[in-house]
């Protein structure tokens, strides 16, 4: 006789080391399920709020405080906005826009829905100008408002990220003029320089509307890099060149699909067909929650290149593509590790 | 050039003219002084010789003889087709007026200097234009139409008037918007407006000039020897929504297939002589880079455009904001809703 298959009962089943449940009460009451991280016995989300939480003044007196302090730098903020007393600068950047709406608008965005995890931030100068040179995707250009916020919010210096735009955002109503508060300029040697002059942070997707506008399939293949202008203009400037990989955009409105024909209608680049998007009508606006990883490389060295350097257009190509292959190299990388 | 300059302006009982003429009166640089214009100018001006004439008309060359004028003040390009009854008269007197003037001058043995107020419609209005406008930037295809193209056409003749006499200086401004407690320009009557139309989804960058920087760049020019062409317009910007709400006015934002008709009846009710087809401006804005004006002889506006919105705001006659400027009433209001709210929620769950 064969031997009886042994069962094993669940109950007595050899547990794997488990680390205990996280001690926290979920918003709607319930006990957090996530496991917990460490010895504080609180999960990754409860963890920072919990010890955040614990400095603040205790009692009605704390809370009142607290609440008092935010209800006025409300009411501060849209005194100020009501008046028209707040400045902006030569080319339409509205710090106080940018800081007090536009960012806390992105912030759920970029913390709870995409979680983007950064790496690299510490290659990105605190201060004096610097290109940051990334990869376009995504259909919709969320990947810039993302990167802005990384630049703003996770850098320690939070310096605004002035990206340069094409045509059509420029073109578009509302979009234009949240885009230029937003601090991004138009893209033209005028306004490039004008931001290298000020000491700007500048950011620059040499991909455009090839980048952005790719099929599904061509994901994370990086297009051609425009016309070297950026390159160019690094060389001519001598500034810091800090290339950038954006993973995750791709899978926020994966584009399955381009109308030509409503395209040329509507005068756009591209009208795209995503699974959800011409289907669920403006319900398809509403982006996949893919993970995202931004990664910032290290600056590119453009030291030792003589003074006409970017005159040279056959040099100038040569090291766009090496930063084209060094962007290509970090998606693949952080692709895997995603 | 001698004793002193003998110096002509066109357009003398219009703004600019009228305050140039007024600034360099009792310069002791300035020889005579030659006033031409349609309408004699509202206030005397002493030693001012006026003289009564349409720069149209080929008399200006023996106006330009008779004076023995060296220097030449061309301030008479019009933005307000109201004022010269109709857009094709206020054509008329831009381009052939230049033209006639320009021609004049090129006869005249006394000329040795040419100076001509143009505008910064000369760029156009384009999406995607650069953020500070260079003098170098040429217009995007199509973006130029009335005025902006009369200033265009009448700096191309001034550039053809540099070639063939190439012994007479030429510089030409490209002054942005104008305002001011005195000056009375399209922007101003629009900003005067109490309820303003505005084009829905866009929001233009501002770039005013004041009044006073206006005149005095005039002045230093004239009296000056740059040449070339140089954009001349206040530092700083303001957005359209921002500056409507410092001068405590409503925005009334349209969209554009509204806008149109708006602009039309604005002006048929004569409140805002604004060209029809400058409503791209307040899509689009411009904003010029002043830096060759800065380096060329040390252009130093007195106001920025906050300054100068402010000087606008303050001195305007009937001026009075529709909106109160504070809101102490309301937040006030607010606060004790909440903590009445509060209050009652903490009673009630405690007993």
């Amino acid at each position: 006789m064969r031997p009886e298959a042994e069962v094993i009962p669940i109950e007595h089943a050899p547990s794997r080391a488990r680390p205990e449940r996280c001690r926290a009460t979920t918003s709607s009451g319930r006990p957090c399920r996530n496991y917990a991280i460490d010895q504080s016995g609180y999960c990754r989300v409860h963890a920072r709020p919990q010890t955040a939480s614990a400095p603040a003044p205790a009692g009605e007196a704390g809370a009142r405080e607290r609440a008092v302090s935010i209800l006025s730098g409300i009411a501060a903020f849209v005194r100020r906005r009501a008046a028209g007393d707040y400045h902006v600068d030569d080319l339409g950047y509205d710090p106080d826009l940018h800081r007090s709406v536009l960012l806390p608008l992105a912030a759920p965005l970029y913390e709870r829905y995409f979680r983007v995890r950064t790496l690299g931030l510490e290659h990105v100068p605190a201060q004096g100008p610097a290109m940051l040179v990334a990869n376009h995707s995504g259909t919709l250009p969320l990947d810039a408002v993302m990167l802005q916020y990384a630049v703003a919010r996770h850098h320690p210096a939070h310096r605004p990220l002035r990206c340069v735009g094409a045509d059509l955002v420029w073109r578009s109503p509302v979009v234009s003029h949240l885009a230029r508060k937003a601090g991004n300029v138009v893209a033209c040697d005028e306004d490039a320089d004008a931001l290298l002059d000020r000491g700007e942070l500048m950011g620059v997707f040499p991909e455009g509307y090839k980048g952005v506008g790719k099929g599904w399939a061509n994901r994370y293949r990086l297009q051609r890099f425009g016309r070297g202008g950026y390159m160019e203009l690094a060389l001519r400037r001598r500034v810091p060149l800090i290339p950038v990989a954006i993973v995750g955009a791709e899978e926020a409105y994966p584009m399955i699909g381009n109308i030509k024909v409503l395209a040329r209608l509507l005068g756009l680049p591209y009208f795209p067909v995503t699974p959800t998007f011409p289907l669920l009508g403006p319900l398809g606006l509403v982006p996949l929650p893919s993970r995202w990883i931004i990664e910032f490389g290290e600056p590119v060295d453009l030291g030792g290149y003589p003074e006409d350097a970017a005159e040279d257009a056959m040099l100038v190509f040569d090291l766009s593509d090496r930063v084209r292959d060094r962007i290509q190299q970090m998606l693949d990388a952080n692709l895997l590790r995603r | 050039m001698g004793a002193g300059r003998r110096i002509l302006i066109t357009g003398v009982s219009r703004f600019l003219g009228l305050r140039l003429a007024k600034a360099l009166e009792r310069d002791e640089r300035v020889e005579a002084l030659i006033g031409v214009d349609l309408h004699e100018p509202p206030v005397g001006i002493s030693g001012l010789e006026f003289v009564r004439v349409d720069i149209c008309n080929p008399l200006v060359a023996r106006v330009l003889e008779a004076t023995r004028a060296d220097t030449v003040v061309h301030t008479n390009i019009a933005s307000e087709p109201a004022r010269f009854g109709g857009r094709a008269q206020m054509k008329e007197n831009n381009v052939i007026g230049t033209m006639q003037l320009l021609a004049a001058a090129q006869r005249s043995g006394y000329v040795r200097r040419v100076v001509m107020k143009s505008s910064a419609a000369v760029y156009g209005y384009a999406a995607g234009d650069p953020s500070l406008v260079p003098e170098s930037h040429a217009p995007t295809a199509g973006s130029l139409t009335g005025y902006g193209k009369d200033c265009a056409d009448a700096e191309t003749y001034a550039r053809d008037f540099g070639r063939r006499r190439p012994d007479v200086a030429l510089a030409i401004l490209r002054t942005g918007n104008i305002v001011g407690p005195t000056v009375s320009t399209s922007i101003c009557d629009y900003l005067s407006l109490p309820v303003v139309p505005t084009a829905f989804g866009y929001d233009p960058r501002l770039q005013l000039l004041h009044e006073q920087d206006a005149v005095r760049a005039l002045v230093d020019v004239t009296l000056g020897d740059v040449t070339g062409i140089f954009n001349v317009a206040g530092d700083g910007v303001l957005y359209l929504s921002q500056a409507i709400r410092r001068l405590g006015r409503v925005q009334l934002p349209l969209l554009l297939p509204a806008a149109q008709p708006v602009a039309v009846l604005l002006r048929e009710l004569d409140l805002v002589d604004f060209p029809i087809d400058q409503l791209r401006f307040i899509m689009y804005g411009r904003v010029l880079d002043t830096r060759r004006a800065k380096q060329a002889w040390g252009f130093a506006p007195r106001f920025t455009t906050e300054q100068a919105l402010a000087d606008f705001r303050d001195h305007r006659t009937g001026g009075e904001p529709v909106m109160d400027d504070e809101h102490p009433s309301w937040e006030r209001e607010l606060f004790e809703y909440l903590w009445r709210r509060r209050d009652a929620r903490l009673h009630g769950s405690t007993v």
